[in-house]
């Protein structure tokens, strides 16, 4: 019995080796191709039938960037204005999460029991509590205070007056909505530093005991130990999860556009209330969406092949 | 600290895991220069005895001075003294994401605080003496287990210590890297360093040894020079055990 399962299973891998090769499909793919197209077949009639909806695609493009007239040249509008501000966000926002990550990580694995206790209830809470809800007391209990506290709408403000603001422009886009950003970024790094943290706590507890050992006989203190030692096997070992968890940082930044933030999310909730293109805009956003994260996950594949050899 | 002092000097240790008695009233002297080899069944306390030595472990009761530092849990000389002590383990524990020549001064870099032109010269020389200079800019998943520990001793080399320990250092190495590693610990042992082995490698202990040291059950069983040692055992429970590793 056993041997026969084994047979079939090599038969199957076999088949399945040359399939790879040569891309042949199957009775079964056809089957489901099949219905896959009368399933899409079946929603669109709906969609034009049943909700007479009419698309209009065409109006689509011209969100994306339009010419204006006054400066004659392309300009972004909505849907790039908001892609653009979520790419801003999510690099920002992954930066910090991963500094606070480390650094919960590290806490994590203290030998202080009050360091440990604190960050595990800062892991705990966030982890525990769904994120809309943590957006939420984040922006109306510490951002408000924070943004009022450092006076960083006043700072902004002079900023947006100013008439050389092109290199703040450029990092930070308009300089009026500066705080909003800064709200939505330290929510996104506040939220995701949970995860990350965890992350590096496993990849600081994967690296052997022999290793703490070999550090200490040779006379390192234990911040040395932990800097040239510990962390940077750690780091390299958590590269494929903390990849993923940065795909999820862009993914979640959606969620700050219910606080205001004018990133892409926002931005196609502007235009689905102004133009009605429900559809239309949505599945723009989704692509957007979907390019950007599939395209990090096709990069960190990339460079996760080199740095494995080097870790092993 | 007068010169005649030894440096090692181990009185009355107890070492507890639990319930489990690893040693048991160990007294044990090691003069500067001095050679000592550890030998005995295992789990027989050889190892807990040398980690002690250095800190790694600490014993729980009697009194332990190394290099004129008294030795206990939490003494704020720990590190001071790991600089004078150098140790170096079965499973090797280089940094794996270090090249060998990083390996090397990263400990006199960070701890000693030496330049870093100097710490390499240094380190060269010193992969000269373990007979693999040619390997410096590679990491040690390149190497073979016999050079792996050779890097390992070079590493401990390069702090300039006093006295080295060695807890296996062959016993994870396949047969024919065996005597390159021990070509270089003999290498180290006429050049007059004090050494405490931990090893089965009964050739490489009757050439270097000032001193055996035979343990089982965590005490000390028997203590004399390797002449009187390997011919005539005074105790029965030694003499079994150098009839079954000497049989072969």
């Amino acid at each position: 019995m056993q041997k026969r399962l084994g047979l079939s299973l090599n038969a199957f891998a076999l088949q399945k080796r040359m399939q790879n090769r040569r891309f042949k499909l199957h009775w079964l793919d056809w089957v489901l191709l099949i219905g896959l197209t009368a399933l899409v077949v079946y929603v669109w009639q709906r969609i034009g039938g049943a909700l007479n909806y009419s698309w209009r695609w065409e109006i689509i493009p011209n969100y994306i960037v339009r010419w204006h007239t006054e400066k004659e040249q392309w300009v972004p509008n909505l849907l790039l204005q908001g892609l653009i501000t979520t790419i801003r966000i999510s690099i920002y926002a992954s930066v910090l999460a991963l500094i606070l990550g480390v650094i919960l990580g590290v806490a994590r694995c203290s030998k202080n029991l009050a360091v440990r206790m604190l960050s595990r209830t800062y892991l705990e809470l966030l982890r525990n509590i769904p994120p809309v809800v943590v957006v939420f007391i984040f922006f109306f209990f510490l951002s408000e205070q924070l943004v009022a506290a450092f006076n960083i709408e006043g700072w902004a403000r002079g900023i947006a007056r100013q008439e050389d603001k092109a290199v703040w422009e450029f990092f930070f886009g308009d300089m009026r909505r500066f705080p909003s950003l800064v709200s939505g970024v330290v929510v996104l790094a506040l939220f995701e530093s949970a995860f990350v943290g965890e992350i590096v706590r496993a990849g600081i507890q994967s690296v052997g005991k022999g290793q703490h050992e070999a550090a200490q006989s040779i006379g390192m203190t234990k911040t040395d130990q932990l800097r040239f030692i510990v962390l940077p096997q750690a780091l390299n070992k958590v590269v494929p999860p903390m990849a993923n968890q940065f795909i999820s940082l862009v993914k979640d930044s959606s969620i700050i556009s219910l606080i205001s933030v004018q990133e892409l999310t926002f931005k196609t909730v502007e235009l689905v209330a102004s133009t009605r293109a429900i559809f239309e805009a949505w599945i723009t956003t989704a692509a957007m969406y979907f390019l950007i994260c599939f395209g990090l996950s096709l990069l960190f594949r990339r460079l996760e092949k080199p740095n494995q050899t080097a870790a092993t | 600290m007068s010169d005649n002092a030894p440096t090692i000097q181990a009185t009355h240790l107890d070492k507890f895991y639990g319930k489990f008695q690893a040693l048991k009233n160990v007294s044990l002297s090691v003069q500067p220069g001095e050679r000592v080899v550890i030998c005995g069944p295992s789990g027989s306390g050889k190892s807990t005895l040398i980690r002690c030595i250095n800190g790694l472990e600490s014993h729980d009761a009697g009194k332990l001075v190394v290099d004129g530092i008294e030795v206990f849990e939490g003494s704020p000389n720990l590190r001071q003294l790991r600089q004078e002590v150098g140790m170096v383990f079965q499973q090797f524990n280089l940094f794996p994401h270090l090249t060998v020549l990083e390996n090397l001064t990263i400990g006199p870099i960070r701890v000693r605080k030496i330049p870093k032109a100097e710490a390499e010269a240094s380190a060269r020389k010193y992969l000269e003496r373990v007979r693999i200079p040619e390997q410096a800019d590679k990491y040690p998943s390149q190497l073979s287990g016999g050079q792996q520990q050779r890097v390992a001793i070079a590493r401990s080399l390069c702090m300039e210590t006093r006295v080295l320990l060695f807890d296996e250092p062959t016993s994870a190495l396949d047969p024919e890297m065996i005597n390159e590693v021990l070509d270089v610990m003999v290498d180290l042992a006429e050049s007059g360093m004090t050494m405490v082995c931990v090893t089965h490698e009964m050739g490489f202990a009757r050439k270097v040894a000032d001193t055996m040291v035979f343990m089982d059950n965590g005490e000390i069983i028997e203590t004399g020079p390797p002449s009187q040692f390997f011919t005539q055992p005074k105790t029965e429970r030694c003499r079994a055990f150098l009839e079954q590793i000497l049989v072969h």
